[in-house]
């Protein structure tokens, strides 16, 4: 199933959540919009759902036009952040409701065979008989995925599945997940504020900024050919620096960087962590080493630039380095970008 | 005694049960101790008496259609006062524990006024031969008016904190509006409206001040268990008073025992393995 939006548009109240989002998704591919919050991101996927209804444009589910098909028509499976399992009911039970209300009529002993299936796939076979409030976090997102995908959808929807887990857990589903989806070959599209859980996940990341889509692209092009400022700093920690453009080349303290197509003027340019070099002495920016934090894979060095500016820089863990050493920073790469004015 | 972190359970828990003891249990206790007086068979003579069923018949029956009025109107008001925003909300809100407030007797003699067959409604009621003043509807009417706001304030916190999350997901796995509603809504519902409606009940079956006013009281047909009580009262007949006043306190005894039970039953989900 291809999903195309063409120019939606949904306002609440007076916020404007989503303001004219064209988008297309292509069958069997797993799409990760991805935003900080506010926006418009789980608004757009609730709109893909039926859960709500967009102020204008339209929507269309291959070629049907599904604008205006209710969320019970739809055929979507919606995985909601908070599961929504119903508390009543055993895991067998909500997962088989689906089923039991669907105009198709099954058999009771489809419908069993059915949930046995399901509870293979999301690998909770023992646990039929619990109620939800008797099984783990984890296993509750899981269970939510077996009973959305138990009616067959022909698109999966999931809102910040992963958002309530603990970390551990939500890489394993993460993986999990990929596989399953890759298992049934359904077109799928999640909603996170969590950059590494959209680059480990997707296909395709979408990024939306005040409910507008600024960039779109395979995990690659976005994390390596950034399209703005927003994007660079959302998609993980950075260092902006402050320099000048010229001739296609920015230049700061002695270092020169590609900028092209850059109007000569003042520019921001963005460093990440691990891009930056050490030296103790050398070409480049001088710093003084304020703080050092270790981590399990990286030394992290907290630097002072000599206009004052914080940097943040990672180092190998045998790199010999503590607070007060002067040093120099090389910058390896960088993205830069005009000045806002 | 072991030492506790959080002070003041021996003065609280000292308090509680001397209250209970004496506001709650004493009169009951003695109530109880009054009827049993009386030898078996008088006791059963009583209690069996044709006056006293035709009472029980009147009370329980009334108070089951209050109840059952209030079970309907109660939980839609709760859905509409939790569910919509409308201009006046916080009024009807308010208004709704205006039965708890105002006294009883004022109450029934306004509804009286209200139903009686010159009265705002009692007379197009009338017309179209609803006669609601002094005949058992009446008791219905100064019923569900007393008992009105138990089934709100039960329902509407559950209500309140329901995820709307749960219709959304029974609507995106194609249930209808009805389905969702009997199998997701209703049972999530089932403990607070079984606890409403036992309060409700229980209220109905010992409303006195706004049903004398409204009913007519007439022995047999619209004479309620309470007033027949209070007539033994008057009549200087203690034994037969307290006799006529354990029947009531047995049946709202059994009844919020039944319904505890019952609610533990639509509760079990709620326990962990």
């Amino acid at each position: 199933m291809k999903i195309r939006l063409d120019n939606v548009v949904k306002t609440f109240d007076t916020f404007r959540a989503v303001r004219g989002v064209s988008l297309e998704v292509a069958s069997g591919e797993l799409v990760a919009l991805l935003g900080p919050s506010g926006s418009g991101k789980t608004t757009i996927l609730r709109m893909i759902a039926g859960l709500e209804y967009a102020d204008g444009g339209a929507i269309y589910f291959d070629a049907e036009d599904a604008t205006a098909i209710s969320v019970r028509d739809r055929g979507v499976g919606f995985v909601f952040q908070h599961y929504a399992l119903f508390p009543h009911m055993t895991v067998a039970e909500n997962i088989a409701f689906g089923m039991k209300v669907s105009k198709v009529k099954r058999s009771k002993t489809a419908i069993a065979t059915r949930v046995s299936e399901l509870l293979q796939l999301v690998q909770l076979e023992g646990l039929a008989d619990r109620f939800p409030t008797q099984i783990s976090g984890g296993q509750r997102q899981r269970v939510a995925l077996a009973r959305a995908l138990a009616v067959d959808p022909k698109v999966l929807l999931l809102d910040e599945p992963f958002g309530a887990l603990d970390a551990a857990v939500r890489r394993d589903l993460r993986l999990w997940l990929r596989e399953i989806q890759e298992q049934l070959g359904i077109t799928t599209l999640f909603v996170t504020h969590d950059q590494e859980e959209a680059l480990d996940l997707a296909d395709r990341v979408v990024i939306l900024n005040d409910g507008v889509i600024v960039q779109e692209g395979s995990p690659q092009d976005v994390t390596r050919r950034p399209n703005s400022a927003f994007v660079t700093r959302f998609l993980g920690d950075t260092n902006r620096l402050f320099g000048r453009v010229a001739g296609g080349r920015a230049e700061i303290d002695g270092q020169a960087i590609a900028a092209p197509g850059l109007a000569d003027g003042a520019a921001e340019i963005y460093v990440r962590p691990g891009d930056l070099d050490w030296s103790r002495s050398g070409e480049g920016m001088a710093a003084t080493v304020t703080r050092v934090i270790d981590r399990p894979d990286s030394r992290r060095v907290l630097a002072r630039l000599a206009n004052g500016d914080a940097v943040e820089l990672d180092v190998s863990p045998e790199t010999d380095v503590a607070r007060g050493d002067a040093g120099f920073l090389h910058i390896r790469r960088a993205s830069v970008f005009a000045a806002p004015r | 005694m072991k030492r506790r972190v959080l002070p003041g359970l021996p003065l609280a828990l000292g308090i509680t049960l001397l209250y209970v003891g004496f506001i709650v249990a004493l009169p009951l206790g003695a109530l109880i101790y009054k009827a049993g007086t009386l030898g078996l068979e008088d006791y059963w003579r009583i209690v069996s008496s044709e006056r006293a069923v035709a009472s029980y018949r009147v009370t329980a029956g009334s108070a089951a259609i209050a109840t059952a009025f209030n079970l309907v109107f109660g939980m839609a008001l709760a859905w509409v006062l939790v569910r919509y925003q409308f201009p006046g909300k916080r009024l009807v809100d308010a208004i709704v524990d205006l039965p708890f407030a105002l006294p009883t007797a004022v109450a029934g003699i306004a509804l009286t006024t209200l139903f009686a067959a010159n009265g705002w409604l009692g007379s197009p009621l009338a017309s179209i031969g609803i006669p609601v003043a002094y005949t058992p509807l009446g008791i219905v009417v100064a019923m569900a008016f007393t008992s009105l706001p138990f089934i709100v304030r039960t329902v509407q916190p559950v209500l309140e904190d329901l995820d709307p999350a749960l219709e959304e997901a029974g609507q995106s796995l194609g249930g209808s509006d009805w389905t969702i509603f009997r199998q997701v809504m209703l049972p999530l519902l089932a403990p607070a409206l079984m606890a409403g409606v036992s309060l409700s009940f229980a209220r109905s079956l010992g409303e006195f001040g706004a049903i004398i006013f409204i009913a007519g009281n007439q022995p047999m047909s619209t004479e309620i268990t309470a007033l027949l009580a209070f007539i033994r009262l008057e009549e200087y007949d203690y034994q037969a008073a307290a006799a006529i006043a354990s029947v009531l306190l047995i049946t709202a005894f059994v009844m919020l025992a039944v319904t505890n039970f019952l609610q533990a039953r639509a509760l079990r989900y709620t326990q962990r393995s």
